[in-house]
């Protein structure tokens, strides 16, 4: 395990000098992404301007909220967004040098790439994070606060194992990546608000199915000491390490067996 | 070291017939293989386009699940073993590197080291031998993306063999290369051979690769075995035929040459065919010379799609042993 993970810091590491190797094409793109995500919050305040609560979650409630879904799919934008080419890695057959080398196939096409532009991102999402903090009143224990960089990093985890499982769709049919993203952002989007608001068969294929509400919205029910209002047990505040660890599991199975139906490409 | 047993892979592959309707084909792009090769052999592995070579270097290396059949390299499963089996074998597609791109040639052997674990020891080593054997010096601090095809193929052939495999898969390992470049990797490869001990499976269109370094060939066609032996013998039956092209200083009617035959004439060019047994390409071009006023000439080998379409003719493809 320590073998692997020294191992993925220095693929990643040659991926990140290749990219230095074209620094000005870099620094814009972090520019570039920043400025796009900056406008990403107001579509929250703009909802606000106009009603004082959304399902019973206040402006700051809701901002918590959208923090920790943002920071964890950035995290994992960071780690793994790069998945999105991988339909290319297959297409172009070059999945085929990453099976001839003694390491698992998943942990070389995630440290394949490592996208530092993606910074932008967690930083306005902690930007937020501290604006929530300011107006939102929170009893604050060690749980707590213990509970807020726990929750953002099983998020992390669940979003990642999310994105593989789908990412293997490619292995099937290559040009699904428009229905892939439509999971992963539209995935990212749903965690951001409160489940309240929306209708009750996506509430419980987010609890249930693809397990998107453990990512923000039990772990922020316990640190505002809100209920849900579907009635679900409060115990669930405290499951998102082991749905992470479950579903990182259910994903890395579903990986190994879609690799054994790889085609490859040409003769 | 390696062998199979009624190795088959299908794929299922779905063509557009009208304008909604598809239609599921199954393609057998390996159809029941069977051969077994010893440790320290060097074989050439030969057939057409589409005949399924791709396809089993790919299984024998663990990139493809057979879909029947059993596969052992090294003693391994491929598709089951292949982190494990990774470590033992070499791989060179030359189509595609497994270099990286952007960093400069001696990165891509230092992250190979730790992808490998070689201890750091034998790593300089190996390293520093194949440096001086395939004179890599001069740009081993290129970025890989700047260096030329035949320097690049020598990074590949450095980075297939860092880890002392006991098997390498070369797949088209000349393609595209000049002569010199050409002549340089072969001679390596006899040398990787002779000394290591190495098993090679080599697959190529080039038979001058094969003339070169291989002992053993086996042609695959339709997925099947057609011809397992020696080159000598399948040249002595099948590729005796040969093609003296010839560039006269004017347009002329077909040369009357004993021993040859022209096979086509366009404008001052002529093809003779003639039998490698019957005649030498020397004694033939002296007539030819004393006949007709000679500009240039070339001699063509019998291409290996021919002497595959030939063992389909004669019907005589001798069973793989």
């Amino acid at each position: 395990m320590r073998a692997l993970a020294a191992i993925y810091v220095r693929l990643v590491g040659a991926r990140v000098r290749s990219q230095l190797e074209y620094r000005l094409s870099t620094a814009l793109q972090l520019v570039g992404v920043g400025i796009l995500t900056a406008t990403d919050f107001v579509a929250i305040a703009v909802i606000f301007a106009n009603v004082p609560e959304l399902g019973e979650w206040s402006l700051g409630e809701v901002a918590f909220l959208y923090a920790l879904a943002t920071i964890s799919f950035a995290l994992t934008d960071i780690a793994i967004g790069h998945l999105d080419l991988f339909p290319q890695m297959i297409r172009e057959g070059t999945f085929d040098q990453i099976l001839v080398r003694p390491l698992p196939s998943l942990l070389q096409v995630v440290a394949a790439d490592f996208a530092l532009r993606r910074l932008g991102k967690a930083l306005q999402g902690l930007a937020v994070l501290a604006f929530a903090l300011t107006i939102v009143d929170v009893d604050w224990t060690v749980g707590r606060a213990l509970a807020i960089p726990l929750a953002i990093a099983a998020g992390a985890v669940i979003y990642g194992a999310v994105w593989i499982a789908l990412a293997t769709v490619a292995f099937w049919i290559v040009d699904a990546i428009e229905l892939v993203n439509a999971f992963t952002y539209g995935g990212s989007f749903l965690s951001q608000y409160p489940l309240g608001i929306f209708a009750r068969w996506l509430r419980g294929l987010v609890v249930f199915v693809v397990p998107l509400a453990f990512v923000a919205y039990f772990p922020a029910l316990y640190v505002l000491d809100k209920d849900d209002e579907l009635g679900l047990p409060r115990a669930l505040s405290f499951a998102s390490p082991f749905v992470a660890t479950l579903a990182a599991l259910a994903a890395g199975a579903v990986w190994r067996n879609a690799v054994r139906h790889y085609r490859s490409a040409g003769g | 070291m390696i062998e199979l047993w009624n190795v088959e892979k299908r794929f299922v592959v779905r063509a557009k017939i009208g304008r909604l309707r598809r239609e599921r084909r199954e393609v057998r792009a390996v159809d029941g293989l069977s051969y077994r090769l010893e440790r320290g052999e060097m074989t050439g592995y030969l057939g057409p386009n589409g005949a399924g070579k791709s396809t089993t270097v790919k299984m024998l290396t663990g990139i493809l699940v057979p879909s029947a059949g059993v596969i052992r390299v090294a003693g391994l499963d491929p598709s089951r073993q292949r982190i494990e089996l990774a470590r033992r074998i070499g791989v060179v597609f030359g189509q595609r590197s497994q270099l990286w791109w952007d960093l400069p040639l001696g990165d891509s052997f230092d992250l190979l080291r730790h992808i490998y674990r070689v201890p750091a020891e034998r790593h300089r080593a190996n390293l520093k031998r194949l440096t001086e054997v395939l004179g890599l010096a001069a740009f081993v601090n290129t970025p890989v993306r700047q260096l030329s095809l035949g320097q690049r193929m020598r990074g590949e052939l450095t980075a297939a063999l860092l880890h002392d495999p006991e098997v390498i898969f070369l797949d088209e390992p000349t393609i595209g290369l000049d002569i010199v470049a050409k002549a340089a990797v072969r001679e390596f490869l006899a040398e990787v051979n002779r000394e290591r001990g190495v098993t090679v499976l080599l697959t190529t269109h080039d038979l001058a690769d094969i003339e070169r370094l291989c002992s053993r060939l086996l042609i695959i066609d339709h997925g099947r075995l057609i011809w397992d032996g020696g080159l000598d013998e399948l040249k002595r039956r099948y590729g005796q035929e040969r093609t003296l092209v010839v560039d006269l200083e004017e347009a002329a009617p077909p040369l009357e040459v004993s021993g040859a035959r022209v096979t086509k004439v366009d404008g001052p060019r002529q093809w003779l065919s003639f039998r490698r047994d019957e005649t030498s390409a020397a004694e033939l071009t002296a007539t030819v010379a004393a006949n007709a006023r000679l500009v240039d000439l070339a001699i063509e080998e019998t291409q290996i799609e021919e002497i595959v379409r030939r063992i389909y003719a004669t019907g005589a493809a001798r069973p793989a042993s």
